[in-house]
């Protein structure tokens, strides 16, 4: 190697080289230190406390896909962090929401977003919905180590998929095992709860904004249940985050929209504490 | 058996100094120019796929005259360069000076080391800014040099005519259709002064654009947009400051 890539001087030959048009490939060639999978991890006596990510929530309505999330971070039984983001925008047109360890995973979505990036200013073209799924799906399985450690990162994967006109929704498994999720989906740790509700809710003509209101129910609920998931916390106003992702690409709702949602809610919630009811029969 | 002739260093550099000048001088020329709200960089080029111009990060575009494989090499270079930095680092820590600079020892070391063929490239790199102040435009020749380039600069076969055409006229905040067509204009004189018409499907055109919402400012300009600014410029009037000296090229189109 002839040069330091953090120094001046000229392009190591590794840059130069014709190959993969994957940033993770070019990292592993060129600095494998980098890449969260090929760290080796000490043996280990007892599991490492690190703030975990909670509920992720995703449902599609014809238009297409919304993903969301709660704003708590816990370390056992304490709330690490009241406001942390754990959905993000993958590309133009999808999105990435994470459960499972905060640091690792947040260092999943940079380098995932870098590869997305990467292959589209290197190819020119974007790599298709399925193909994004597919190298997420390699980066799980990657830190398959770390999860057997208990620092496992299991996200929800949702896009607006150009071919197929149509928003679609990906779920993961701590092995890398990706399955395609029809109407809704849920991951972490309120996901059983928000799954409840969304499967009680759902229906295949939902506007966007019900759509909207659908996924924050379901999150309301997963608080509820979950003492790892957080509620809207209006003394602070902080409220979940909502994501869009339509044919006109993504968009990430703003405080005032999201709040908006998360109090109609509350407001209804005082009256009826358990939420919307479906019928019996 | 061939006897070894002493061929002075001076010597040796001005032929490979004029090999690659000559590579390069068979592309086509580019150019890139600054306006109100960011940087365009405009070409001929007849093919789609095979761009001349692309991103390398947020605010960073990259233009390239000469031999395809060549710059396509450098360019992926570029992009493995700007992404490793700012994964390392912060998005915020990729310049183009900092890119420029690696570019430049690339070119140089290849220029000057004798096991290796000069590259018949000319690059441009440039970078956006917040304000027009702030925009950055780098010019490298095939030798290592870099030069700092401001307002307008023009590379490849006739990039010495262009540019002196394009230094008389090019004025600071020029809209977007303005810029086009003066770069337009730019490209479609001949060595020989005639005229000649580029078509827009044969154009390829990019842009930073510092008032893009995205962290992305790069943005290629293609079919419809592209004809409706092209369009425009036609039924604007002349820029009225510009010199009187541009009339006769206003029947172009």
């Amino acid at each position: 190697m002839e040069a330091n890539p953090r120094s001046i001087g000229r392009l190591p030959a590794a840059f130069l080289t014709p190959g993969s048009s994957s940033f993770m490939d070019f990292l592993a060639d060129h600095s494998p230190e980098l890449l969260p999978g090929k760290r080796t991890l000490p043996p280990l006596q007892g599991a490492i406390e690190a703030p975990h990510g909670t509920t992720i929530v995703a449902t599609s309505f014809p238009g297409g896909v919304v993903l969301a999330g709660d704003r708590r971070a816990t370390m056992g039984n304490m709330i690490a962090q009241r406001d942390i983001e754990k959905v993000f925008p993958a590309d133009e047109y999808s999105a990435v929401g994470i459960a499972g360890t905060a640091g690792l995973a947040v260092e999943m979505v940079k380098l995932f977003q870098l590869e997305l990036e990467h292959f589209e200013k290197v190819e020119g073209v974007q790599l298709s919905l399925e193909g994004k799924a597919n190298r997420l799906s390699t980066m799980i399985r990657s830190n398959l180590g770390m999860a057997m450690q208990g620092l496992a990162v299991v996200p929800l994967f949702a896009g607006w998929d150009v071919d197929r006109e149509k928003g679609r929704i990906f779920s993961y498994d701590v092995t890398g095992g990706r399955s395609e999720e029809h109407g809704f989906a849920a991951t972490g740790s309120g996901s059983i709860f928000a799954r409840g509700a969304m499967k009680k809710l759902y229906r295949d003509d939902l506007t966007e904004q019900q759509a909207i209101t659908l996924v924050v129910q379901a999150l309301y609920d997963a608080a509820d249940d979950d003492s790892a998931t957080g509620g809207p916390d209006v003394a602070r106003r902080i409220y979940p985050i909502v994501t869009v992702i339509t044919d006109e690409g993504f968009r990430r709702l703003t405080e005032a929209e999201s709040s908006e949602t998360a109090r109609a809610i509350l407001e209804r919630r005082l009256e009826q504490p358990d939420g919307p009811r479906a019928a019996l029969l | 058996m061939t006897t070894p002739f002493y061929v002075s260093p001076a010597q040796a550099m001005q032929d490979r100094a004029e090999y690659a000048r000559k590579g390069i001088a068979r592309g086509r020329s580019l150019v890139v120019l600054q306006y109100a709200d960011g940087i365009v960089f405009v070409g001929e080029n007849p093919s789609r796929a095979l761009h001349k111009f692309s991103e390398i990060y947020d605010r960073i575009g990259f233009a390239a005259a000469g031999k395809y494989n060549e710059y396509e090499n450098l360019r992926i270079g570029g992009v493995r360069y700007a992404d490793l930095r700012g994964y390392t680092y912060d998005r915020d820590d990729v310049t183009a000076r900092g890119l420029a600079n690696v570019y430049a020892q690339t070119l140089g070391t290849i220029f000057s080391s004798a096991g290796e063929k000069p590259y018949e490239v000319e690059l441009v790199v440039a970078e956006v800014g917040t304000s027009p102040e702030g925009d950055q435009i780098y010019r490298l020749p095939h030798d290592g040099s870099i030069v700092d380039e401001h307002g307008s600069v023009a590379v490849g076969g006739n990039a010495e005519q262009i540019s002196s055409f394009l230094d008389q006229r090019h004025r600071d905040g020029m809209s977007l259709a303005e810029a086009l067509k003066l770069a337009v204009q730019a490209l479609s004189r001949d060595t020989n002064g005639s005229e000649r018409e580029i078509p827009a499907e044969r154009l390829e055109v990019a842009i930073l654009d510092r008032t893009r919402p995205q962290q992305r400012k790069f943005k290629r300009i293609v079919g419809r947009q592209l004809s409706r600014l092209l369009e425009a410029d036609a039924s604007a009037s002349t820029p009225t400051d510009a010199p009187s000296d541009e009339e006769p090229e206003e029947s172009e189109d």
